[in-house]
Parts: structure tokens; sequence; C-alpha cells
């Protein structure tokens, strides 16, 4: 059981992003995907999600076999179990919190089905509690008028409530001072179980102080090209990535 | 059936004898004037074949005057309710009106308190085009709601009227004239509802008074049924320092023109002018509006929100006028269209009249899709397409219901908009 990715190559209009990636997440793993600026990190999150501007040209990618690329529309990839947080999650003007996450859990029960309305609260309150979310947020229209540290909150509410098998965390460490660091690692932390992955991309190894990774990858112009153990991070945070680039003349 | 020329059957006139000569008058200046033509400003782009009225009758009684009763739900708590149905009077109730306030029909008020009656009703001119159907709302005019807020009164819990249409070609005209004291407050939510999907003709008329240091919140849900044509004129006149805050949401009708004036009359007036407007299958929706800044230092603030799906058509043309008086003016005038679909078709006409140098004005109409990337964002989180769309659409008109400072209050309309929008 494991989130597979096999030679995966995409684009977005004519310019070659994804050249030919592979990754295995297994089932109750937390993997990590560093690499510089550029490096195509962003567009794997996308591409799993199933952002329309990005194409896949080719490769695969399964979800415990489940084939994701043969779900077109990224709600029906959202309701087969993954969570993708983003980088920069949008704002939806007018539809508060409470709404939104109401309709992203109405959505995955069965036609005629109503969720609880009472349970739904209790649900919620305690997650944004834990998550140190002020309870006036359930009104608030969804990320407006947020500073970068509560989008990224918000992302791990929303995971939270969805309960993914796979979740994607795109640089959820940005825009987040040591404290907020800490309470979304937690979050993410208090997720952490035999019944799901996760992948957690990242440009920096602080991060990786708080949500511990199993194995770390490492991410040059659209590939992996290197994988190891957490002190792999520290090796990049202490040398950089010129030496993994040095060690990879077919790729200069 | 008495058609809409003819005059109206003499026994159903609870109305003075004065008041019936000018009805009298009024529809023969019905009859005098020409009708609507696109090529005149006023009804640019719109489609006036919807305005042919030769197969409406004047409205019988109300037959299912039980289920109409108890079909007027609205806020849990109000302070007064008026339920009227094909222009006559079927319940009226008062929980909790302060000493001094007059809440009655229109007739009664004509008779019991023909001062204030004759000093406010369709006191101020036609400017926006539609003289013909003001003639013809007073001349037909059966019944309606009268309010009368003394100064230093606040009616603490709003107000309710139900004004309901039934019938074959029925025709109502409803009207709401509310005269407010100084320094009074007072808010009224006013229905306006269909009793079956038979094709209707409506003509209604609202007039707002605020003399000086008033606030009035006005809102206007209108929700007759598709098969309805129908003519709303508004217009509002603010004193000295008093707040008019009015909601006009457009939830029913199939064409629906609409006429709003709000005079600013005193110094510090403020008038804020709001519509919510969803519009699908071929439903039309034509406003037109004029704030008008006759005193210094007031403000205005119109915004209108369409959200337009199908073929479905909107007209908007505003002006603000600052007249030559109105130094230190503060005017705003903003249309946005939110477009679903390409054969949908929004018109907007802003437009600015000012004859004051001394002024801040500003005014502007836009047009857009829905944000792909929301809809990307919603979808992720596993909301299906459709679904995040009438969010986006619910959003959308939410950011505006926003303004409103009664809780209660927002969080009704936030559930009528909800319903409307079939989220829930």
């Amino acid at each position: 059981m494991s989130l597979k990715i096999e030679n995966l190559t995409a684009n977005i209009g004519d310019r070659e992003i994804l050249k030919g990636l592979s990754l295995e997440i297994p089932k109750g793993q937390v993997h990590a995907i560093m690499g510089k600026n550029g490096s195509g990190k962003s567009t794997l999150a996308k591409i799993l999600a199933g952002h329309p501007d990005y194409e896949v040209k080719g490769g695969t990618a399964t979800m415990d076999g489940l084939d994701l690329f043969a779900m077109e529309e990224p709600d029906e990839r959202s309701r087969a179990g993954l969570f993708v947080a983003f980088q920069y999650p949008m704002e939806i003007p007018g539809v508060t919190i409470a709404n939104f996450i109401r309709a992203a859990l109405q959505a995955r029960l069965p036609e005629g089905e109503e969720l609880d309305a009472v349970e739904y609260y209790e649900h919620l309150y305690r997650q944004m509690d834990a998550l140190k979310i002020d309870r006036k947020f359930t009104s608030r229209a969804v990320n407006e008028g947020f500073s970068g540290g509560e989008k990224k909150r918000c992302e791990v509410l929303q995971m939270a409530m969805l309960n993914p098998v796979y979740a994607v965390l795109d640089e959820t460490d940005s825009g987040l001072d040591i404290d907020a660091l800490k309470i979304v690692s937690d979050g993410v932390n208090a997720m952490r179980s035999t019944e799901r992955g996760f992948l957690v991309i990242t440009h920096y190894q602080r991060l990786l102080d708080y949500i511990v990774p199993d194995v770390v990858h490492v991410m040059v112009d659209g590939r992996i090209v290197l994988s190891g153990d957490k002190t792999l991070a520290h090796k990049l945070e202490a040398e950089g990535y010129d030496w993994v680039e040095k060690q990879q003349p077919a790729l200069a | 059936m008495t058609t809409l020329t003819e005059h109206p059957t003499p026994a159903s006139s609870a109305w003075p004898a004065w008041f019936q000569t000018a009805q009298s008058d009024a529809l023969a200046e019905y009859d005098r004037l020409p009708p609507p033509v696109r090529k005149d400003e006023a009804w640019r782009f719109a489609n006036l074949q919807a305005l042919d009225l030769s197969a409406f009758v004047e409205a019988p009684p109300v037959a299912s005057e039980g289920r109409l009763i108890n079909a007027s739900i609205g806020l849990n708590e109000t302070a007064a309710k008026l339920i009227l149905g094909n222009n006559a009077l079927l319940h009226r109730e008062s929980t909790a009106l302060p000493e001094g306030v007059i809440f009655e029909t229109l007739e009664s008020a004509a008779t019991h308190h023909a001062d204030l009656f004759r000093r406010f009703f369709m006191a101020q001119p036609v400017e926006l085009g539609s003289h013909k159907f003001a003639a013809l709302h007073k001349a037909r005019l059966a019944g309606g709601a009268f309010l009368y807020v003394p100064a230093n009164t606040s009616v603490a819990l709003p107000i309710e009227i139900f004004q309901w249409a039934e019938g074959r070609h029925t025709s109502v005209f409803p009207h709401t004239l509310i005269v407010c004291g100084e320094n009074s407050r007072v808010t009224v939510v006013d229905y306006f509802k269909s009793a079956d999907h038979l094709p209707a003709f409506a003509c209604g008329v609202n007039d707002l008074h605020l003399e000086r240091g008033a606030k009035l919140t006005y809102i206007a849900v209108q929700d007759w049924s598709r098969e309805t044509t129908a003519v709303h004129l508004n217009s509002t006149i603010v004193g000295r320092d008093a707040t008019s805050t009015a909601l006009i949401a457009n939830f029913g009708g199939g064409y629906v023109r609409g006429e709003s004036l709000s005079r600013l009359v005193g110094e510090g007036a403020r008038s804020e002018m709001y519509s919510i407007n969803p519009v699908e299958g071929t439903r039309e929706i034509d406003q037109r509006t004029l704030q008008d800044h006759v005193a210094p230092h007031a403000t205005s603030d119109l915004l209108y929100l369409n959200a337009l799906d199908d073929k479905s058509r909107t007209i908007f043309a505003g002006l603000i006028k600052v007249q030559p008086g109105a130094k230190g003016t503060d005017a705003y005038q903003k249309v946005k269209n939110l477009i679903l679909s390409d054969d949908a078709d929004p018109n907007s006409m802003p437009g600015l009249e000012i004859l004051n140098d001394e002024v801040r004005c500003s005014h502007g109409a836009t047009n857009g899709p829905v944000s792909a990337e929301e809809l990307f964002y919603m979808a992720a989180r596993g909301i299906p397409k459709d679904k995040a769309r009438r969010l986006v659409v619910n959003g959308f008109f939410n950011s505006l219901l926003e303004r409103l400072e009664d809780d209660a209050l927002r969080a009704h309309l936030e559930s009528l908009l909800a319903a409307r929008l079939a989220i829930t």
C-alpha cells in the first residue's frame, strides 16, 4: 500500500518541468522532498492534485493501486483520499471556513445523506482548538485577509477534517514563525499513523526537525536524484545543493 | 374580469373619495402616456415585449388565505407583521411596537392619517423612465402598508410585510410607505411572493422618508414566480444626518424592472443602495438608479451584484448627480457582474453628472467569470464543480450581506440566499 509515482513527465505549456520522476511513499511513512527553487517540487504537488494548467506527458501515479490520473477531476482525487496543502492557498471571498469544510465533507457522503451539523461543529472546534485557531475563524471567508501563518494553519485544519489517506504538504513551513511552525508540525504529527502516508515538500531543513521524515529525497531539475535518511537533510542544510548536482553530471 | 385599462370595480375601493378621484385622473394619465420605447435612454437595452399588459386583469380576492398566511414565514422575532394577498389585508399582528408607531394598511392611513399620507405618498416625481407605470400603480392601488415611526422612537425588532400574488393573469400593486421621524430607528423586511406559478403582473412602489437623524434599514426580498412580470419603483428621501440602508434582493420574477432613486436632501445624509441579483434561464433584471445629491456633505454608496447564468440578462444604468450646492459630496457607485455562462448578457451603464467641484465620486462596472483557481482549490478539497460554483456565487453575494449590522437579519438573509442557490 503506497502512493507510487513512476517515471512521471509533465509540462506547463511547452516547458517540461518533471522529467521522469519516480517516488514511492509506503503507507505509514513520512517522506520529504527537498530541492532548490525551480526544481519542480510545487509542480509535483499541483499535478497530483489535478491542476488544469499542467499536462501529464508520461508515467503513472497510483494511490494504493488506484490510478490517480484516470480520475480527471481534482475533486474525485480528493474524495479518493488525497490531500494537498498548497503553498499559496486561494482566497474564496464570502465563503466561510465552516461552510467550505462542511461542503467538502458533505461531498464525501452518499447522495441523500446529510452531514450532522452538531457533530460537525464539535469536530471542527476540536480540531481548531488543537491548532490554536480562534473559533471566530469559522465565520471568516476562506483565507481572505489571513496572514501567511493563518493560511497554513487553515490548510492543516482542512487536512485534519478531511482525514486523507495520503497528504502532500507543499512548503507548509513558508511564512511561518517558529511558534506557528511548532503548532502546524504538531498538527501533522498528530495525524501520523500506519494508515496514512505523508509527502512533505520543503525548501529548508528546519521543518524536518519538527516533522521527522523516514526518508528524504533530493529533487533536481524535475527528478529525484538522491534519497537517504533524515541525516541527508542536515547535510543539505550544511553544504547546500551543489555537491548533489556535481554527483549528477548527466543533469548538468 | 376587469382589465387594467378599465376603471376598477368601485365596490372594491376602501379609499377616501378625494383619492378615488386622483385615481381616475391617474388612469387617464396612464392612457395618455406613450408606452416606453428603446430609443428613450431610460429604456435602452430593455426587452419591452415583456411589458405587454393586455392579458392581465384586476385581482380577485385570494382563494387560499390560510395557506398564504401560514407560508408567510420570515424572521423568528419581529415587532409586527402585515400580510397582504392580491392587494387586500389578510392578517396583521403586532407584538412589540413602541407607543406612537403607526403600522396599518395604506388605505386606512389615507383616511385616518390623511395629513401624513398626502405629504408623503408618491411625493417624488418619477425620474427614471416609468412615468406610465407610476400612473398605473396609483390608478389601480387597492392596498398597501403604511409605517410611521415617531421622533426619538426605536423599534428594536424588525417589522415584516408580506405581499402575495395569486391566480392566473392576476395583477398586484404592492405599496410600502415608510416615514421615519427625527432620530427614529427601524428595520423593515418587505417580501414579495407568488402563491403559484401562473403568469402575473406586479407593479409596486415603495416610498421611504427619513427625517433628521433617522436610521432605516429596508430589505426587499423580491421572490415573485418566474412567470411574473414586475415593475418596482423605489424612492428614498434622506434628511440631515439620517442613514438609509436599502437592499433589494431580486430572487424571482421573469422580467423585472427596478427603478431606485435616492435623494440626499439634508447635510450629512447617508444612503446605502444595495442589490443582489442571481439570474438564470432567460430571466431579465433591468435596474436604473439615481443618487441625487442635493445637500452638502452627504454620502451615497451603491453596490449592485449580479450573477448571470444561462441566457439571462441584466441591465444596470446608474447616475450619480451632484447638484450645484452639494459640496463635499462623497458618492460611490459600483456594479459587479459575475458571469457564469457564455450566453449571459450583462449591460452596465454607470454614470456621473457633477455640478460642484468639491466632491469625491467614483463609479465603475466590472465583469468577470468565476475564478478557475478558486474552483480548483475547492475541487482539491473534494467539492464538485457545480457545487463549488454555487458556493462561489453564494460567497459573492454574502460579501455584500456582511455589510448589514443586525446579526439576526443577516443570518436570515444568508439562509434565504443559500436556499435560493440550493447550497444546503
